[in-house]
This record gives C-alpha cells, sequence and structure tokens, in this order.
C-alpha cells in the first residue's frame, strides 16, 4: 500500500483526470445539480492544466515519458508516449478547455443536457490521440473525440445544428471507416500496431510489399487530411464551427490541430526519412492541398456574411498555413508550424468567443455583418475585437505575426517562395480588408440607442484568457519559438524515439 | 539604456491620457506632454554626440529564431526624424487641446496619438528591420484609428480602412522583401544589412527585394499609383493630418528609401523607379492640388506632389541629391504642419474649408493670415523661406541628371512646370482665402482662434524664417549629419546659401513664380478645362473593387462549397480513389504467395447469399423495411462467417449487435419521412454506380492482396501469453480486458458518450408521429401482442441466467461482459417491446444513464487499482483459489473490468433503446378509429 504515488502515472492522467471526471459528473451527487457540474468541470479542468504544467516540465529537457498500459511492453501492450510534442498539444488543449469552459459556465450549459460529462469526454478523447504511442488506439481516441464533439455540437439544438451536425457525423463516420480499412492494411502487412514498431517493420519491408503498405498510409492520409480539413475534404468544417454554440466551436479549433498532429506523427515516424521507398510519400499531395485550402479559405472569409462564419474560415485559413510549411519535411519548418498552431489554436478559440458577446449583444442582427443598434459595451468589445484581428491576421504588435514570420522564413527555396509566400500574404491582405470592413460595420456603422443587454463578466474573463495568449507570445516570442524549435527536432529524431519506445522494460 | 527610454515613454505615454481622460481639457494636455517632452529632452542631450558623427546603438535579444531583436539606434538622419516626430507631436498636442470640442473624447484622442508617435519613433530608431517593420504596421493600425476618430462619419469609416488596405498590402510587401533581405544577408541587423550593399545588389534576388521595399515605400508615402488613399486620409481631425499626413507617418516611406538608400541605391533599376515615379506623383499631385476647392484637399495632394519630389531627389542617386531630399525633409515638414494647423484654425473658426466661400479672411483673423500666408509662400519657393531653398537645390539636382540620355532635359524642364503649378495652387491658397472680396455665407462669423493655439503655428513659421534666412546656423550640423547617413559616407560639405549667382536654377525659380501667377490668373480657365473630366472619387471606386471581389468570391465559394451532403460524399469518395487507386499503381499484380484455404460448397453458399444481402440493401433503398433485411441478411452472414472461421466470440458478439442494431432501426425507421425523396437522374445513377464501383474494386483489391500474402504478427505473442500473463485460455476476451484493456475502456466510453449523446438529440426533439402508414391504414391497434408479453416475461429469467453464464465463463470460453450485456439488453429490449415503456418503468425503474457511467467507472477504477500495487494503469491480477463446495475457481481483477464494460453496455443500450421508445409509445398518437 506504499506505492501509491500519482507521479509515475503522471502521463496517463491527462486521459483520466477527464475520464473520471466525466464519469462521475453523470453520477449522484454531482448529477442535476447546475453550479456542482460547474464547479466539478472547472475542478477537472484545473487539475489537467496542473497536470499538463508538469508534463511540460518533466519532458522539456528532451525525455520522453513512457507508460505501458497493463504492464504490457510494447510492442505487444498500449503504450502512451509523452514526448515534447505530445506534451505541448496537451498543454494547448487544458488552456483551450479551460477558457472554453469558464465561458460555458455563464450559461451556455444551461442549454441542454449532459454538457459537462460530454466535455470532459471530448478533452479525454482529444488528449489520449495526443498521448498515444499505438495506431489502434489512436483509432479508439479518434472515435471518442469523434463521438463526443458530435454530441457536443449538437448542444442547444435548432435547425441549422442538427444540419450542420449531420454533416458532420457522416463524413467523419465515412472517415473512420477508411481508418478502419488502412489500419487493417498496415496490420495486415506490417503484423504491428505500435507506432514504433511500425516504423521499424516499414524500415525492414521487402520492396515488393512497400505499395501496399503505401496504400495504407495514403488512407490514412485521407482520415487525417479530413480531420485537419483540407481541401476538398474540408465541408464539414465551416458549417459546423459556425453552427456550434460559442464554447463548443472554441473548444473545436484544437480539432483541426488533432488531425494535423497526427499527420505529424505518423509521417515523421513511420514514413519518415528512413522510410526508404516510402518515405515523404505525402508532400506531393499535402504541398498543393494546403495552398488551396489557405487560398480558398481567405476567399470564403473575405465573403462571409457572419462573424462566426469568418472564424470558421481563419481556422481553416490556419489549417493551410500549417500543413504547407508541415510539407517542407525539415524540423525548422515544423518548429515554426508548430509556433503558429498554438498562436492560432487559443486566438481562434478566443475568437469564438468574442464573435458569441457581440452577436449576443445585437439581438437580432446577431453575429451578421450589417449596420444595427450599437452593442452594450463598445469600447470592451471593440477593443477587444481589433486585437483579436490583429493578432489572427497577423500584424504587429501580437502574436500572429511572429508567427507568420517563422512561416514565411520557413519556406526558403525559391519554389517554394514562389508559391507560399504570395498565398500566405496575399490570405492576410484579404484578411485586412475583411475584418476591417465587419469591425467597421458592427462597431461603427450604428443607429438607435445602444443595446442594454451586457456580457456576463465570467465570459469576458474566459475570452481574456484565450486572448491574453496573443501578447504573451509575442513577450516570450524567444523563449516560446525555441521551445517549438526543439519539439520539431525532436519529432524528426525518430531514431531516439524507437531506441526509447522498444527498449522499454515492464512496469514504470 | 536611454534609447530604450526615448522609445518607451510614448509607448507609456499612451496610457497616460486614458487615465486622466476624467481631468479637465488642458490638464489631460499636460499630462499627456510629459513624456514626449521627457524624450525631447533625452534625444537632444544624446544630439552633440550623434552631430559628430556617432552612431549610439541599444540591442538585446527578443526571438532569436526570427533574427527579431530589441535594437535601436540613434544616428543622424534618426535624430533629425526623433526631433520632427517629439517636436510637431508636442506642438500639436497643444493645438488639438484647443481643435476637439467637448464631446470628442480627449484621452482616446491623445491615446492614439500617442500610440502613433511611439510607432514612429519606434520605425526611425529601429536598428533591425523587422523590427522596423513591427513598428511601420503599429503606425498603420494607429493611424487606421485616427482617421477614423469620428467614427460616425461615413468618409471616416472609408478613408480609414482605404488607407489601412492600402498601406497594409505595402506592409506586407515590405515584410517579404525585409525576409528576402535576411535569407540573403543573413541577419537583420541594420547596420549589418548597410554593410553588405555589394552583397545584396549583386544577388539574384536584387529586383525582387526592391520591387518589395519600393512598394513598401511607395504606399506609406502616397507616391503614385498609390496616391489615392492620402486625400481620403483627411477625414480625420485636422491635427492628425497636420502630424500624420504632412510631416511625419508620410514620410515613413521616405524614410525607409533613405534608410536603405546605401543597400538598394546605385543601380540603373533604382533610378528609373523611384525617380520617374517620384516625378510623376510630383506632377500629379500637384496639377490636381490646384482644382481642390477644400482647403485641406489642396494641402493633401500638395503633399503628395512634394513627397515626390523628395522621391525623386532620392531617386536621383547622387550625394547632393540626397542632401536636399533631406533637407526638403526638413522644410515640408515644417511648413506643411503649419499650413495644416493653419486651415484647421480657419475650419474652426468659420465653419467651412471650402475656399469658394472663404474670401477676404484677412479682415477677420489677420494674425492667423500672415502666418499662414508665409508657409504658403514657403511652399512656393519664395526667397528667404526655406522651402526656396531646397527647391532650387532640387532644381540644380535635375540638371545634373542624364537619365534618359538626349531626352535628359525633359527632367528639369518637367520639375520647373511642377514649379509653376505649386506656385499657383499656393498662390490660390492665399488669394482666395484672405483676399478676393468677402465670405460668401459661411455659418459663422470668422474670428481669431484663442491665443495658445496660434502659438504651433508660429513656432513653426518662425522655423521657416529663421531656416530661410541662416540655413547653415539653423539646421547646417543637422543637415550633415542626417545626410551622411543616407549616403553612407561622408556628406559633400555643403554651404547652403541664399544666393548663388545668377545661374540656370535660379532662373528656372523665376519662370516658376511668374508662370504660377500666370496659372492662377487664367485659373478659369483651367478649371472648365477640367470640368470637362469626370470627377472620381476613389472611395467609389474601391467600395465597388471590393464589392465586386466579394461577389466574385461568393461564386467561387458556392461552386465548391455548395452545402448539399451528397456532393460532399462524392469529392470524399473521389478522393479516397484518387489517392488511393494512385498508390495501387505501383502494386504488382495480385498472385497468391500463400497457401490458399480450399474453397467449399457451404462457404460459397454463405458468400452468395452474403452478396444478395448487399444487394438487395442497395436495390430497395427506397423501400426502408425492405433494405433493413438485406442488411440484417448481411449481418447474419458474417455472423455464421465468423463461427465457421473459428471465432465465436465474434459470431456471438456480431449475433448479438445484429439484433440490438435492427431493433434501434426499426424504432428510428418509424420517424423518417413515409415518402422517399424522388430517385436520381439517369446520370446520377451512373455517376453514383462508378464511384461506389471503383471504390468497391479499390478495396476488394487490397482485401484480395492481403489475404494472400503471409504475415507474422504480434499476435503469436498474445496465443502464448493469454494463459500464463492474463490468466485466461480465451485469448479474444485476454486481448480486451487485459493486453488491450485500454482500447476496451476507450470504446465502452465511445458507447456511453453515443448513448448519452443520443439521449440529449432525443430530450429536445419533438418529430411528427405519423398516424397511419403510406396508403392512410391507420396502425395496429393492438399496442402489445398478448403472446410475446407472456413468452418474454417467461423468458427473462432464462435470458438473464444465460447472460450470467456468459459473463463467468467469458476469460477462459467464449463470452465476456460485452456479449453478456449485449444478451442482458435484448431480454430487456423483449420487455419493453412486449409491454411499453410506462409497464418497465413501474418495474424497472433504473436510470441507466447512471448504469452507463458506472459502468465506465468501475472499469476505470479497477484500472486504478493496481497503482495500490505500484504498477502502471490496467495491470491485471488474478488467482486461483478453493472454496468448499463450488470447487476450484479463479479470481482475476479483469472480472471486475469485465463488469465495468457489461454494465457500460447495457446502460449504454438501453439508455438508447428507452429513450427512442418513449417517443414512440408514450406519445403515440391515437388511430381514427376510436376517434
Amino acid at each position: 500500500m506504499t506505492h501509491l504515488t500519482i507521479m509515475p502515472h503522471l502521463t496517463i492522467l491527462p486521459v483520466l483526470v477527464p475520464l473520471i471526471g466525466g464519469a462521475l459528473l453523470m453520477l449522484p451527487p454531482l448529477v442535476g445539480h447546475p453550479q456542482r457540474q460547474r464547479l466539478t468541470g472547472i475542478a477537472c479542468s484545473l487539475i489537467l492544466l496542473a497536470v499538463s504544467i508538469n508534463l511540460i516540465q518533466a519532458t522539456s529537457n528532451g525525455q520522453m515519458l513512457l507508460y505501458a498500459v497493463g504492464d504490457w511492453q510494447p510492442p505487444f501492450g498500449i503504450l502512451l508516449v509523452a514526448d515534447r510534442l505530445s506534451t505541448m498539444m496537451i498543454l494547448l488543449t487544458s488552456l483551450l478547455g479551460l477558457g472554453s469552459l469558464l465561458y460555458a459556465c455563464a450559461g451556455t450549459d444551461e442549454q441542454g443536457a449532459l454538457f459537462h460529462p460530454l466535455f470532459q469526454f471530448q478533452l479525454m478523447g482529444i488528449n489520449g490521440a495526443f498521448l498515444t504511442g499505438d495506431i489502434f488506439n489512436l483509432f479508439v481516441f479518434f472515435e471518442v473525440l469523434l463521438i463526443a464533439s458530435y454530441a457536443l455540437l449538437m448542444h442547444g439544438g435548432g435547425k441549422p445544428r442538427t444540419r450542420a451536425g449531420l454533416h458532420y457525423v457522416v463524413l467523419n463516420l465515412a472517415a473512420s471507416a477508411v481508418f478502419l480499412t488502412s489500419l487493417g492494411i498496415l496490420y495486415g502487412t506490417l503484423g504491428t500496431l505500435n507506432m514504433a514498431d511500425l516504423a521499424v517493420k516499414v524500415q525492414q519491408l521487402p520492396e515488393s510489399e512497400a505499395p501496399l503498405v503505401a496504400v495504407g498510409a495514403m488512407l490514412m492520409l485521407f482520415v487525417f487530411g479530413l480531420k485537419a480539413a483540407i481541401l476538398p475534404l474540408h465541408f464539414w468544417l465551416p458549417q459546423a464551427y459556425s453552427a456550434a454554440s460559442a464554447p463548443v466551436a472554441a473548444l473545436f479549433a484544437i480539432m483541426t490541430k488533432v488531425g494535423i498532429y497526427a499527420i505529424l506523427r505518423v509521417y515523421t515516424l513511420i514514413f519518415g526519412d528512413d522510410a526508404g521507398t516510402l518515405s515523404h510519400l505525402i508532400a506531393p499531395w499535402l504541398w498543393p492541398t494546403a495552398l488551396l485550402t489557405l487560398s480558398f479559405a481567405a476567399i470564403g472569409l473575405f465573403t462571409s456574411p457572419n462573424l462566426r462564419r469568418m472564424v470558421a474560415w481563419l481556422v481553416l485559413m490556419s489549417v493551410g498555413s500549417i500543413l504547407a510549411v508541415v510539407s517542407f519535411h525539415r524540423p525548422e519548418a515544423t518548429g515554426a508550424a508548430l509556433y503558429y498552431l498554438l498562436h492560432t489554436t487559443l486566438v481562434t478559440g478566443g475568437l469564438f468567443l468574442l464573435m458569441d458577446m457581440i452577436s449576443q449583444q445585437r439581438y437580432k442582427a446577431s453575429d451578421r455583418i450589417v449596420g444595427a443598434r450599437p452593442v452594450a459595451q463598445p469600447a470592451l468589445l471593440g477593443g477587444l475585437f481589433f486585437l483579436g484581428s490583429i493578432a489572427v491576421i497577423g500584424m504587429p504588435p501580437l502574436s500572429g505575426f511572429v508567427g507568420k514570420a517563422l512561416l514565411l522564413k520557413s519556406a526558403h527555396h525559391v519554389n517554394e517562395m514562389i508559391w507560399y509566400w504570395p498565398a500566405l500574404l496575399g490570405s492576410s491582405l484579404l484578411a485586412i480588408i475583411a475584418l476591417s470592413r465587419a469591425g467597421s460595420s458592427i462597431f461603427w456603422r450604428v443607429s438607435g440607442a445602444p443595446s442594454e443587454k451586457r456580457t456576463h463578466p465570467l465570459e469576458v474573463m474566459a475570452t481574456l484568457v484565450l486572448l491574453a495568449s496573443s501578447p504573451l507570445m509575442t513577450i516570450f516570442g524567444g523563449t516560446i519559438s525555441e521551445f517549438t524549435h526543439a519539439t520539431a527536432v525532436q519529432l524528426y529524431d525518430t531514431h531516439h524515439y524507437i531506441e526509447a519506445v522498444l527498449s522499454v522494460e515492464a512496469a514504470p | 539604456m536611454t534609447l530604450l527610454w526615448i522609445s518607451l515613454l510614448p509607448i507609456l505615454g499612451a496610457m497616460v491620457p486614458l487615465m486622466a481622460g476624467r481631468q479637465s481639457r488642458i490638464q489631460c494636455a499636460w499630462l499627456t506632454a510629459i513624456a514626449p517632452a521627457a524624450a525631447l529632452i533625452l534625444v537632444l542631450q544624446q544630439a552633440p554626440a550623434v552631430l559628430k558623427g556617432e552612431v549610439l546603438r541599444y540591442s538585446t535579444e527578443w526571438i532569436p529564431q526570427l533574427g527579431l531583436e530589441l535594437a535601436f539606434r540613434l544616428d543622424g538622419l534618426t535624430l533629425l526624424f526623433c526631433l520632427l516626430i517629439l517636436g510637431i507631436g508636442l506642438l500639436i498636442i497643444l493645438y488639438a487641446r484647443y481643435y476637439l470640442s467637448e464631446k470628442d473624447s480627449m484621452g482616446r484622442f491623445y491615446s492614439f496619438l500617442m500610440l502613433f508617435m511611439a510607432a514612429m519613433l519606434g520605425i526611425v530608431m529601429s536598428n533591425n528591420l523587422l523590427q522596423l517593420w513591427v513598428f511601420w504596421e503599429l503606425t498603420s493600425l494607429s493611424s487606421f484609428l485616427l482617421i477614423s476618430f469620428w467614427w460616425q462619419k461615413t468618409e471616416g469609416r472609408k478613408g480609414a480602412r482605404m488607407a489601412l488596405t492600402v498601406t497594409g498590402a505595402g506592409g506586407l510587401c515590405l515584410l517579404a522583401g525585409i525576409l528576402m533581405v535576411q535569407q540573403v544577408v543573413g541577419t537583420l541587423n541594420v547596420d549589418e544589412v548597410l554593410a553588405s550593399g555589394d552583397q545584396i545588389r549583386q544577388h539574384p534576388w536584387y529586383t525582387a527585394i526592391l520591387i518589395m521595399f519600393l512598394l513598401g515605400a511607395f504606399t506609406k508615402s502616397a507616391q503614385f499609383p498609390f496616391q489615392f488613399w492620402l486625400p481620403h486620409a483627411m477625414a480625420a481631425p485636422t491635427p492628425v493630418s497636420a502630424y500624420l499626413h504632412s510631416a511625419t507617418m508620410v514620410k515613413a516611406g521616405i524614410f525607409l528609401l533613405a534608410r536603405m538608400y546605401p543597400v538598394l541605391a546605385g543601380t540603373d533599376l533604382w533610378f528609373f523607379i523611384v525617380s520617374l515615379t517620384g516625378l510623376a506623383t510630383l506632377l500629379l499631385g500637384a496639377y490636381f492640388a490646384l482644382f481642390k476647392h477644400d482647403l485641406k484637399g489642396l494641402l493633401a495632394f500638395s503633399t503628395i506632389s512634394h513627397l515626390g519630389l523628395i522621391t525623386m531627389l532620392l531617386g536621383l542617386g547622387s550625394q547632393m541629391a540626397a542632401v536636399a531630399a533631406v533637407f526638403h525633409i526638413i522644410n515640408h515638414a515644417t511648413f506643411k504642419a503649419s499650413l495644416f494647423m493653419a486651415a484647421g484654425i480657419i475650419d474652426h473658426e468659420s465653419g467651412s474649408r471650402d475656399m469658394r466661400k472663404l474670401n477676404g479672411l484677412i479682415r477677420y483673423m489677420p494674425h492667423t493670415a500672415i502666418l499662414a500666408m508665409i508657409a504658403a509662400a514657403s511652399m512656393a519657393g519664395i526667397p528667404l523661406l526655406n522651402g526656396f531653398l531646397s527647391k532650387e537645390m532640387f532644381f540644380a539636382e535635375t540638371l545634373h541628371q542624364d537619365l534618359l540620355g538626349s531626352l535628359s532635359w525633359v527632367i528639369p524642364a518637367l520639375a520647373t512646370v511642377a514649379g509653376i503649378l505649386s506656385v499657383a495652387y499656393s498662390l490660390r491658397f492665399i488669394h482666395d482665402v484672405f483676399f478676393n472680396g468677402e465670405p460668401i455665407d459661411l455659418p459663422k462669423v470668422p474670428h481669431e482662434p484663442p491665443r495658445y493655439m496660434k502659438i504651433p503655428v508660429e513656432i513653426l513659421v518662425a522655423l521657416c524664417l529663421a531656416v530661410g534666412i541662416v540655413p547653415n546656423l539653423v539646421v547646417g550640423d543637422l543637415l550633415y549629419a542626417a545626410s551622411s547617413a543616407v549616403i553612407g559616407q561622408m556628406a559633400p560639405n555643403v554651404d547652403i546659401a541664399i544666393w548663388h549667382g545668377l545661374n540656370l536654377p535660379l532662373l528656372m525659380s523665376i519662370t516658376a513664380v511668374l508662370g504660377g501667377v500666370i496659372v492662377y490668373s487664367q485659373r478659369k480657365r483651367m478649371f472648365r478645362f477640367q470640368g470637362q473630366f469626370q470627377d472620381r472619387d476613389a472611395k467609389l471606386t474601391f467600395e465597388y473593387i471590393i464589392q465586386s471581389m466579394v461577389e466574385g468570391g461568393k461564386r467561387i465559394v458556392l461552386f465548391i462549397d455548395n452545402g448539399s451532403l451528397q456532393r460532399y460524399l462524392l469529392c470524399l469518395l473521389t478522393a479516397i480513389i484518387v489517392i488511393g487507386g494512385y498508390a495501387m499503381l505501383n502494386l504488382q499484380p495480385l498472385k497468391t504467395t500463400r497457401e490458399p484455404i480450399p474453397l467449399d460448397a457451404i462457404t460459397l453458399v454463405g458468400a452468395f447469399i452474403l452478396c444478395c444481402g448487399g444487394l438487395a440493401t442497395a436495390f430497395w433503398h427506397h423501400k426502408r423495411l425492405r433494405s433493413l433485411l438485406g442488411l440484417s441478411v448481411v449481418g447474419l452472414v458474417v455472423s455464421i462467417a465468423f463461427a465457421r472461421f473459428s471465432a465465436p466470440d465474434l459470431a456471438l458478439t456480431q449475433l448479438s449487435v445484429e439484433v440490438v442494431t435492427i431493433i434501434l432501426l426499426m424504432l428510428a425507421l418509424f420517424f423518417l419521412p413515409q415518402r422517399t425523396p424522388k430517385e436520381s437522374t439517369p446520370s446520377r445513377i451512373i455517376r453514383d454506380l462508378s464511384v461506389s464501383g471503383a471504390i468497391g474494386g479499390i478495396i476488394a483489391t487490397i482485401t484480395y492482396a492481403i489475404l494472400t500474402r503471409p504475415v507474422s504478427s504480434i499476435s503469436d505473442f498474445f496465443l502464448a501469453n493469454s494463459k500464463i500473463g492474463g490468466g485466461g485460455t480465451n485469448v479474444v476476451n485476454v486481448i480486451l480486458v487485459d493486453f488491450r484493456g485500454f482500447d476496451t475502456l476507450g470504446e465502452i466510453t465511445v458507447l456511453g458518450i453515443a448513448a448519452i449523446g443520443i439521449y440529449k438529440l432525443l430530450l429536445r426533439l419533438r418529430l411528427s408521429m405519423p398516424a397511419s402508414d403510406v396508403i392512410g391504414r391507420s396502425w395496429s391497434p393492438e399496442r402489445y401482442p398478448m403472446i410475446l408479453a407472456t413468452v418474454s416475461q417467461s423468458l427473462l429469467p432464462l435470458a438473464l441466467l444465460v447472460s450470467v453464464y456468459i459473463f463467468l465463463r467469458g476469460h477462459n470460453e467464449p463470452g465476456g461482459g460485452f456479449i453478456a450485456g449485449l444478451v442482458t439488453s435484448v431480454a430487456v429490449i423483449l420487455q419493453y417491446m412486449a409491454h411499453g415503456v410506462d409497464w418497465i418503468k413501474t418495474r424497472l425503474n433504473l436510470d441507466y444513464q447512471r448504469v452507463v457511467a458506472s459502468g465506465v467507472l468501475i472499469a476505470t477504477l479497477t484500472g486504478l487499482g493496481s497503482w495500490l500495487f505500484g504498477r502502471p494503469f490496467l495491470t491485471s491480477w488474478f488467482d486461483h483459489f478453493h472454496l468448499p463446495l463450488i470447487g476450484d475457481f479463479e479470481l482475476a481483477s479483469a472480472m471486475l473490468f469485465d463488469l465495468g464494460v457489461y454494465l457500460a453496455v447495457v446502460g449504454a443500450t438501453l439508455l438508447i433503446l428507452a429513450n427512442l421508445g418513449k417517443m414512440t409509445t408514450s406519445y403515440r398518437p391515437l388511430h381514427k378509429e376510436q376517434d
């Protein structure tokens, strides 16, 4: 009985905390008491945040934390691997989750049943996907986050949500089927599921077998591409994100990043530099589609008639910007992409919340970009809109400019530059025009008496939690960009990963 | 450190007015002025060293990954700009105190103004190009806020957006240019970049870099063809126009050209683009200035014209031209800022800026009139004023170039034309406003402004005079230091003199003055000529372009994303075909490389039925019940196939899943519309058939390829370790609850989430319930068939017993928590069907939601149990025990885990069913016969 200490089990806590929290929230004495639900939910989120900070500290020296679930060593059992990238993504999720949850606690959570347990299960699925070192287990967590996100998407009900939800779930279930197929192909050819072991098996693969594995790898790109919402697999995103209730949409800002994460992990570790004929399989596909995604999203943003949809397109723009750079397959480029990923996730999350506050104060005009009555708190909302726009467009002095400059800098071959630079800079210009138009219409082209509907202070606080990341990411830009760079370097150091995983002894 | 303070002070100063907003307006102004005044003192303290040729620096690391450092420098050029920014800034603060009315928010105005001042200082002091860009964009943003200060006015909003769009686009180009320089030189440090001029000029990217920098500079400094935004930025309050749009911000582009002069200048490309753009802007601005009736409009175009003049001087590339450019920067800032302020006073005290109404003001405000006239004379280039000196230097330089070969004489000729125009519009400013008869219905009677409002103008006009009369004494050193910084080496020692003797430049000046007088006297004809052109408002054009872009964009978006799920799925499947099919092109023709299992008749028949079931499902997709039956055939055959290929667990699972699924689907079918949508068109059918055929072909090929290859996998380990490591002989179950128990935990969570998700959905759903079938026959009145009720009730205990049995044997024989859970569910479902929801509710009052949660929780807690023994999550434990009567038996932690699985499955299944069922039964409408 003296053995019970938490620290050796730190790695699995990001999954267990929300899982247990979610289950408890459905049981007495918590069920049916809004106040208890809220407090428990926030407590879980705070614990998760503390856990993620601990994880970051534990892995920031380059160490990888390995956790063999059930004490079955790899490649036979399921292994959780916490390296810099995983822990960074988990910290990001915890922050975003906390902000979204705080916002929801101001009243959105009461618009439908079971919000809090579902929210926790959603976090569990996301964290699990970031932690697992087993490809089938990744599928399981994809299912968890898909089904939880579907239920959350429908939170609050209404026709647009039902419609968007149907599209969302049908497309994603189709992708799940493809995921399962590709898992079957990989297991049928390589005979293993642990990602490090898969990498080893791919290296030893006879040339005649390679094409079959390639089919599996490509189908998996399809699945991750749909999660990340690359053109032409993006269709679920603009609808779903603009229809979801604000805290859900904010949390969803991380969902596309799960796809990006999976692409990063699988195509550096398993199909990376050492994969022989299978290495660099995806670049010819990823590069053009990412550019198309970026450009198309910019057009979408430019033409969108309401604020929430604008943010949805901004999410898509960030996906294109990041994946184009990921396709370069260079650590320094990926480091830049990771910095941008952190920035864009928190800022777009915050913007979803902000747009909801604006829309609440505009009664029937909601978030449509038209002149209407002035909002009740013009200085607060207008100021936040101005700063949020600056951050998301990538204008100084907020973190977007650091991210965009890093991205631009990472494309340093001429054939990369001539496509990527115009796309990224052009989309920024469209964003400047679109957001200045929107802001001008909503805050300045007003008539009539100001609205009386003021925003709940908790909602303002939640939005600030997320948006404040932007100035902080600029001030500490040096440290953070060093961190993401080191993260990318570790990601590409697959020898170290494989060696660490396959030499795991039983017991922590 | 001093440098850091100089740049920090205005940033801190931006907070002051926000806090001092409650104070009286004069206090607010004074408090605001503290920070820039302090900064100015610090700059002046450094001035002697800088004038001696020193360059002061301060730097500290910021974002090394980006090459971005916090780095400041103070050289001659910077010093000059710092003095302009801080000096004129202070005068503007004083002026604005009197200009703004009670209604305007003083705090907000000063705060934006200070923000702008900080940004502008940042640009000129940056010793890092990216940091320079940061401040560059900040000027765009703060000027956006300042132009739209009166946001209630549509021209304020539109002008601000236009300025932001144009300068924002330029800013993005500049960023590209800066990053290219970084890739060429390897650093962003201005010192090092300035030292690598040759390297950059010889690099293949030079042209691109130059164009990017020039786009940045030209948009900011309103050079042709980007000049259109500046006149519309005049919607800003006049102090803003005086500060941003004459003295400082528009000079940022010029500053950039001057700063990068040692690096980018000196090539033919530079000469051509910069000097010709400058010349075009000079002429265009001067010409249009003449026709503006609005005082500020005249000044705006005049500013464009003078900016063109400076640009052209920088483009000429000679050292003297650079000196002249720097000199004109100083002179233009002084006379133009004072003119804007004078225009503001006139507007403020007479209520109009229209020169057709403003006449003869000299009688009403003689003091202001004199100040304005001196400044305007300087603008025209009249001797004894500073404008004359730099203009004369400009004329001299135009004579010293041979840009256009034998046509080079055109340039001084055109310069003289510009001179003529500039005299003409200056004359118009003086004559139309202050003389030329009486005012015409002005809103109020003009009068002199408050005393202090004139002080800034007086100071600037005094400077015009001082520089104009004793230039060397006043600005000689500063000019020398600044020019040296531009050229990159010691500037030629110029002696600025008012009288150079009778020479060509003087002749050009005289021509300009005489010509200007003639042009002005013939202004009626000129106006008539100009009146033949359609007057186009750049704002409308701009809006029109944006609108058309939005419309075009909408069409593109709609073309790709039309909101149809069928379209989306088509895209999705096509993507699978393309990337999957592409990867398969390299796959060798299929051949069997391992011993196939011999084919027998039973298998063949099974496969045939399976195919028929699949086809039937698709064929009858409009007849939902038949389709569902087809589907159930497929499921059944698959379960049989599992059984046949020695997977009894899978067979059992599949079978029970089949039963539950079909029942749930039947319930769901009830709510679907009774009539199905119309049949697809033939072309659609062909399309859909081809797509699904291709997908099927791909999957079949892959499956065949995999099945016909030998593979070694980790499953051997599971077979070998199931008994010794997992304590069970049923490998499937041991995999589920032990080897990969974590997956199972995830999957039961999925099941649970799905159940509560459906519950959540149904809770808010109000579906229309059909009272009869499609032909109008009402539903059967017999709700609960008697036979079913009786049989099911007696079957229940048996079924539960079976499920307990299946559960207990699971670890060693086919069975387990999952199957047991499904069997229990089926038994209870039968009760629901036989008796209805209400009947069950009174007998089995279970909250299924809690059952689900407890199941998940039990499974998780079982996993946590291993922590007590210092083992990782879900580590299993088992041992054998002996009890009298019962005999030997095994206890394993896996059983507890399996209990969790069992509960989750039962809870989830029944939660879904009970809620779907509730909708059909409790609210079911009565059939017609009973009505």
